[in-house]
């Protein structure tokens, strides 16, 4: 493997990360607000609050290694993507400001109240920052950033007139709720927890068709935007056609209430299909015309060096994520909210 | 015009920013290292007040944290968004410690979240402490990565530069460049001082409001102690600093001590004003203090201001900033000083009111340090954002939004930094120490 393509992995199976781990923090906090505002707070708040509260800060890190690592892998990303998205960026980290912070007064500083404030706030932020995200796939289709000589600029009228913009908006969407009620299930059945189990499988068949619908939407527009992209996804087609038959498994199992671990590892590997179909389809490009991944790439010892530090990473990495998961994924103490009774 | 103004609001912005997390990241850096010291002794010595101090401590670090995360997040998006020409030109060389310190974040944010969850949950006590071992080391570890790459805006080294384009990289040596040591080691002793400094703050306030109990006085020693060995090593360290300065920026120390004529056993000018001659005023001149700054012998030396283009001569405003800094440095090293001797102060009283005051000052005092200390080092390499290589104006966005953004961030900031004030105390105030003791107590929670 080159050089490239190792880079453009690393930093592709990262956003990956963290299409799932913030699926699931966005979903769960729209849903723990929406559950307050239903009268349905006790059955299911409990529960996401259990799983969110020891990993909300590493669902960050996901990005913010994304961002750096694409900077640092490909240097004209930063002048291409971060002349033109100085507003949308900005709107998007005031977004994520906004959510982590309210976060954390509200389940560390507010002794065990809920603010329904903060709540609104963790709720509506969790929506939009994934569509906001999300529209940084439609820009990088190209039409949208425009260099002019020296100078770059973000076409507004392009971006917001392009129904492929609002069919990657509306995916993002319900695939958060999708993705997150999905993994809620799993986690309220190992919990044994059988009300907020009934009330997310209901979330969770509720968003599913939506989810596919979108996804085909985006599909088809994807070949209105860019006829090119559109040709190299046919040329892989078995992903997509993967992805649609995990999404069937996934459904009938969360349906028939069973095998709820194998239904969201078919969750996640419906997602891998279409996210890395969707990728590899995409190359050599990260923003179509002007980046791809052959021209942009930094220096060969600068490259050498990100992907030793990257391997020499993992090495901590990997370790530490199994034991956070341990602990409080697979523990069935402490999912079942009797961590703290144990005493040596 | 529209290239003019995005550098000066784009350096607003990111000012604006740093100026925020500053502040967070260096609690950050420090107060879990505190934490430990305070859990390991309650384990060692099997006294509840440390073990409950670590606890107190934990949940209000929870919030400095996430307002620390967030503008982290601000600050390493604003480089790209705001600086896209710089980042084009010299993510070349930077991106390896731009990429090491997303990993020592992460490990620092997996730890943290579990260490929090994780009272009582092991067998072995030692167990839970040593989580904070990864979490002190992940901070500081970022503490580290990052400033090497402001050590490499200011004293760059490790490639060629050839049209613009970065040539024959070693990134290690960029990273290993002259002014990371200094720098990273003043880093992290000032953010040690500064956590410390907090914390004692913390504890002298409680007494001061006629809270007697044993515990406030434990947790006083101990961060009182230790925010003095941190303030001498900070103060030893910028002397160092100093060295660094007269030898690799002597443009940046001129500028700081209004030294214009190059000469040997120069004075150290304290504190005055500049008229409009460029002649100083009403200040304190020290003889060869200067000289023995910067070469610690009287006859070294010092090169003056007037062997630089006038156009690559830092403000000269600086001066203040860094007078202030030193300054407040000092009174930050007496304080604790006078409480470690306050048996011999006359009046010999344990706890005199004036010395609790100033105690609670330190935090204050050590943020306003570590404040002036920041914006003298970035306002002291003006007009370069890559020293001798490429300008501030050259590096800047040319979108024409920065000022609406400015404003932005401005309200993000101020509802940020007014909220976690208001969470924080809130946090304190409705769970004093002395009912927790008891309710633990009663319990027979966590200690036997």
């Amino acid at each position: 493997m080159s050089f490239e393509i190792a880079g453009i992995a690393i930093l592709w199976t990262f956003l990956f990360g963290y299409l799932i781990v913030a699926s699931i923090d966005f979903g769960a906090g729209f849903f723990s607000f929406y559950s307050i505002l239903t009268g349905h707070e006790n059955k299911i708040h409990n529960i996401i609050q259990r799983y969110l509260s020891p990993v909300w800060e590493v669902t960050n890190v996901f990005l913010i290694f994304f961002v750096v690592g694409l900077v640092g892998f490909y240097p004209d990303s930063a002048f291409y993507y971060g002349t033109a998205l100085l507003v949308p960026g900005s709107l998007a980290i005031v977004l994520l400001a906004i959510r982590g912070v309210y976060y954390a007064y509200n389940t560390y500083g507010n002794n065990g109240q809920n603010s329904r404030i903060y709540m609104a706030l963790y709720g509506a932020t969790g929506l939009l920052i994934p569509a906001v995200f999300s529209t940084i796939l439609a820009i990088s289709e190209g039409g949208i950033i425009e260099q002019v000589g020296d100078q770059v600029f973000f076409r507004w009228r392009e971006f917001l007139t392009n129904p492929y913009t609002w069919s990657v908006v509306l995916l993002a969407l319900v695939s958060v709720l999708y993705i997150s009620a999905m993994f809620l299930s799993y986690y309220a059945k190992r919990a044994e927890d059988e009300t907020a189990f009934e009330v997310l499988r209901e979330y969770a068949l509720l968003w599913s068709l939506p989810t596919i619908f979108a996804s085909f939407l985006a599909f088809l527009q994807i070949n209105k935007q860019n006829p090119a992209h559109f040709e190299q996804m046919l040329n892989i087609s078995w992903m997509f056609i993967a992805s649609f038959i995990c999404f069937v498994i996934a459904v009938s199992l969360v349906w028939k209430r069973k095998y709820l671990g194998w239904c969201f590892i078919a969750v996640m590997l419906q997602f891998a299909f279409a996210w890395y179909g969707y990728g590899r389809s995409h190359l050599p490009y990260i923003l179509y015309p002007y980046i791809n991944i052959y021209d942009s790439f930094t220096n060969k010892t600068m490259g050498i060096a990100l992907i030793t530090a990257f391997s020499l990473g993992l090495l901590v990495l990997i370790p530490s994520l199994v034991l956070i998961m341990k602990l409080f994924l697979f523990d069935a103490n402490y999912v079942r909210g009797n961590a703290g009774k144990k005493k040596g | 015009m529209s290239s003019l103004d995005p550098v000066l609001l784009s350096r607003m912005l990111t000012g604006l920013t740093l100026f925020v997390h500053i502040i967070f990241a260096s609690i950050g850096v420090g107060v879990p290292l505190m934490i430990a010291l305070a859990e390991w002794r309650g384990l060692r010595t099997n006294d509840i007040h440390y073990t409950l101090l670590a606890r107190r401590w934990a949940r209000g670090f929870v919030i400095t944290v996430a307002v620390g995360v967030v503008t982290g997040t601000s600050i390493g998006l604003q480089l790209s968004l705001l600086w896209p020409m710089f980042m084009r030109v010299a993510g070349q060389a930077i991106a390896l410690p731009l990429f090491m310190e997303t990993f020592a974040f992460f490990v620092e944010a997996i730890f943290l979240g579990i260490y929090l969850y994780t009272w009582d949950r092991f067998k072995k006590k030692y167990t839970h402490m040593l989580l904070l071992i990864p979490v002190a080391l992940g901070s500081s570890a970022s503490a580290i990565f990052i400033t090497t790459v402001n050590s490499f805006m200011n004293q760059p080294q490790g490639f060629t530069l050839i049209n613009g384009i970065m040539k024959d990289i070693h990134p290690i040596a960029a990273m290993l460049n002259p002014a990371t040591p200094t720098k990273v080691s003043h880093v992290l002793a000032s953010s040690y001082t500064l956590s410390a400094g907090i914390l004692a703050g913390i504890a002298a306030f409680s007494l001061l409001r006629g809270r007697n109990h044993v515990y406030y006085k434990k947790a006083l020693k101990l961060t009182t102690v230790c925010a003095l060995v941190f303030a001498v090593s900070t103060v030893m360290i910028g002397d160092s600093s100093g060295k660094f300065l007269a030898k690799y920026q002597p443009e940046k120390l001129a500028a700081a001590e209004w030294h214009f004529k190059t000469m040997t056993k120069a004075p150290l000018v304290y504190g005055g004003i500049l008229d409009e001659n460029n002649e100083v005023k009403y200040a304190i001149e020290i003889p060869y203090a200067l000289s023995i700054l910067a070469g610690n012998r009287p006859d070294t030396e010092v090169k003056g201001l007037e062997e630089f283009p006038a156009d690559l001569r830092p403000p000269l405003s600086i001066h203040y900033m860094f007078d202030l800094k030193v300054t407040t440095g000092v009174i930050i090293l007496l304080i604790p000083v006078l409480y470690v001797f306050r048996r011999w102060l006359p009046g010999r009283k344990p706890y005199p009111k004036w010395l609790l005051l100033g105690i609670v000052l330190l935090g204050p005092l050590a943020m306003i340090a570590i404040e002036l200390g920041w914006m003298f080092a970035e306002v002291g390499r003006q007009p370069w954002i890559l020293r001798g290589y490429m300008k501030v104006s050259e590096a800047a966005t040319t979108s024409s939004s920065v000022g609406w953004m400015l404003v932005l961030f401005i309200l993000l900031y101020l509802i940020l930094c007014f909220s976690a004030i208001r969470v924080l105390s809130k946090l304190f105030r409705n769970k004093e120490a002395e009912k927790e003791l008891e309710s633990l107590g009663l319990e027979g929670g966590i200690v036997h």
